[in-house]
């Protein structure tokens, strides 16, 4: 027996190669590669306004690259004999920054959504009960289940948006930001419960952050975008190890440092 | 590999039956599988999962609440599947995902007792606010030092002068549509040559300033509601009170102002376009040439007409600003009330303006000036 989202599958998540994307004539990425693999979590930081989140749209197809190539678990979505119909989509869930929940419906409404998109033959009460423990593997209180989305607190609005990409079970999720606008122990929790879900779901989780933290408890890796490309992917000691003068100042920064000590600390 | 979810039911006759599960578990197959399930009764023993291909968390909730309401034990689930199980068992799933929604024969009255009871609320809330900015005004007066002229020349030109195109031509075609469709009715009694008169007292009395508040509702009223609204939203007017500034003052009053007084050229402005476009008409229409269309309406428009006008538009030019900043002021929580607030401000302003409009059109003809 396998679990849907396989992880020991040794094909990559997510490979991007010589992606150019361009604003007018501002080039945003000039021939950036990245690859992610099966199971891990991937952190990607960057300066403001570096491309993360275009980065995140060229490969869930909402923006359309001037040129490269995108595959997404062993689908190629961009590029030469791209697939126009993008089955895919039921295969990865994604959250924005704002949470982005439909704000006319209901929280479990919300969580129904793709779950009647993509499956409309389920039954209304199976699905219903799907949308209910999904909300509540996020942690969100029951009483959660029935509010409106200008009701909840930004914590909770995130953990709904959470429970809402979960809702088709996805191989892969991608997380904006998941933690910016969180208080420290909202934001802490938050981290340990997609480092649980990653790993009772064997998910591959593709997260921008700017969150110190977030990137030394759960990241297995993490890329870092400067100059238009990915300079550096690794774990935190074997991106410093490169010596870039950027990633220096990032995490040897007094931040840095910080969330280094607390890291250390935990792990003793 | 796409097999869909089975299940068969083996009675060892020792402990009980023993539910085994094959095919793929998951979202996307489980559906028939999950009516069976829900269907099937009696207790089962052991439900065995080593047939099972691939399970996800749908399948495993489906079986851990199989589990829980026949008091079943779970086997043969590989280690993955075990977490899944774990993630999922205890959550307690039932009741409605859909908030409480009165059904249409209550809502609507509902809606309706609840409008009653918000206008009077509104009601009480607009006069508390123009309490506000008589209080504003008298500290205004009291100190001049701090009177807001900058942002009022800003106002006046965003509310007057940058109207002016838009105003003009609205103006310019209703004066050719009113002594074009005129002048082919009074053509019938032969009396075209009334067509000035028609086009004279209506803009000047009528037309021109009501067409200018609506505009002006339109195009200022709701940037004041939708400016002040998310000014109220990113906290700048909180702030402004933490350094003691009244933004009564600064942001209300110059608004008002502005509108108040554009109003009064504006609505003049628009009545002198819309004469000029009913000239145009008589000289290329009626035949009558320009200048004398202009010198006839010095002589049959009463001097009153433009008084009629005149005083109008500062109250009319007064509510459009009102109901924009009282809006736009109302604002809390989200960015859906700007847009509610918005739309609330210009069309309450616009009924405000006609419900008045029609009230000083009584009004001025009881006292005399017809």
């Amino acid at each position: 027996m396998r679990m849907k989202a396989n992880p020991d599958d040794d094909t990559p998540a997510i490979v991007v190669e010589g992606l150019v994307n361009r604003f007018d004539d501002f080039a945003v990425h000039e021939g950036l590669d990245l690859t992610v693999r099966r199971g891990e979590i991937l952190g990607v930081v960057g300066g403001s306004g570096t491309g993360k989140s275009v980065l995140m749209r060229s490969i869930i197809g909402l923006q359309q690259p001037e040129a490269g190539r995108i595959t997404v678990l062993g689908r190629n979505l961009c590029g030469e004999g791209a697939e126009t119909d993008l089955v895919v989509r039921e295969r990865w869930g994604v959250l924005f920054q704002g949470g982005a929940l439909f704000s006319t419906l209901s929280v479990g409404e919300n969580v129904e959504v793709p779950i009647k998109q993509f499956h409309p033959e389920l039954d209304p009460g199976l699905r219903a009960e799907i949308a209910r423990y999904k909300v509540m593997l996020t942690g969100l209180p029951e009483s959660a289940v029935q509010k409106y989305p200008s009701e909840l607190s930004g914590g909770m609005k995130k953990r709904a948006g959470l429970a809402r990409a979960l809702a088709l079970d996805p191989e892969l999720l991608f997380l904006d930001e998941p933690t910016a606008g969180l208080d420290p122990i909202g934001a802490a929790k938050f981290d340990r419960l997609t480092r649980e879900l990653q790993e009772t779901l064997g998910l591959t989780v593709f997260l921008i952050t700017h969150d110190l933290d977030t990137l030394y408890e759960i990241c297995d890796r993490v890329a870092v975008i400067a100059d238009k490309k990915i300079i550096a992917v690794g774990t935190i000691p074997e991106l410093i190890a490169t010596g870039h003068p950027w990633i220096e100042d990032y995490f040897n920064g007094p931040r840095g440092r910080t969330a280094h000590k607390a890291h250390m600390r935990g792990e003793a | 590999m796409q097999s869909a979810a089975q299940h068969s039911l083996i009675d060892d006759g020792a402990g009980g039956a023993r539910l085994v599960l094959s095919g793929e578990l998951t979202l996307a197959r489980i559906g028939p599988l999950e009516r069976e399930l829900r269907a099937m009764e009696g207790p089962v023993a052991v439900i065995d999962l080593a047939e099972v291909e691939e399970i996800d968390t749908v399948g495993a909730y489906v079986v851990c609440r199989f589990a829980s309401a026949h008091g079943s034990d779970i086997a043969g689930a590989s280690p993955e599947a075990e977490r899944l199980l774990a993630a999922v068992r205890d959550l307690e799933t039932i009741g409605d995902n859909h908030p409480h929604r009165l059904p249409v024969w209550e809502r609507v009255p509902y809606k309706l007792g609840e409008h009653v009871f918000n206008a009077r609320s509104g009601v009480y809330g607009v006069i508390g606010f123009l309490g506000q900015i008589l209080i504003g005004a008298a500290n205004l007066l009291r100190h001049p030092s701090r009177f807001p002229l900058k942002a009022l020349v800003h106002q006046m030109e965003l509310v007057g002068v940058s109207a002016l195109p838009i105003i003009g031509l609205m103006s310019f075609l209703i004066g050719i549509v009113i002594a074009q469709q005129g002048s082919v009715q009074l053509e019938q009694f032969g009396a075209e040559a009334l067509t000035v008169n028609l086009v004279g007292r209506i803009t000047l009395r009528e037309l021109g300033v009501l067409m200018t508040a609506i505009m002006v509702a339109g195009r200022s009223g709701s940037a004041f509601a939708a400016q002040l609204g998310t000014m109220k939203l990113t906290e700048e007017i909180d702030a402004m009170r933490t350094i003691g500034i009244s933004p009564i003052e600064v942001l209300v009053i110059p608004r008002i102002l502005a509108a108040t007084f554009m109003m009064i050229l504006l609505g003049f402005y628009a009545s002198v376009v819309a004469i000029v476009g009913g000239a145009v008409v008589g000289q290329f229409g009626l035949g009558i040439p320009f200048v004398t269309f202009l010198l006839r309406i010095q002589e049959v428009v009463p001097i009153h007409d433009l008084w009629v006008g005149l005083i109008k538009a500062p109250v009319f030019g007064l509510i459009v600003a009102l109901a924009g900043c009282y809006n736009g002021l109302q604002v809390r929580s989200n960015s859906e009330e700007v847009g509610r607030r918005t739309t609330m401000a210009v069309v309450s302003a616009i009924f405000a303006v006609i419900v008045l409009d029609a009230f000083f059109a009584v009004f001025f003809t009881e006292v005399g000036w017809e």
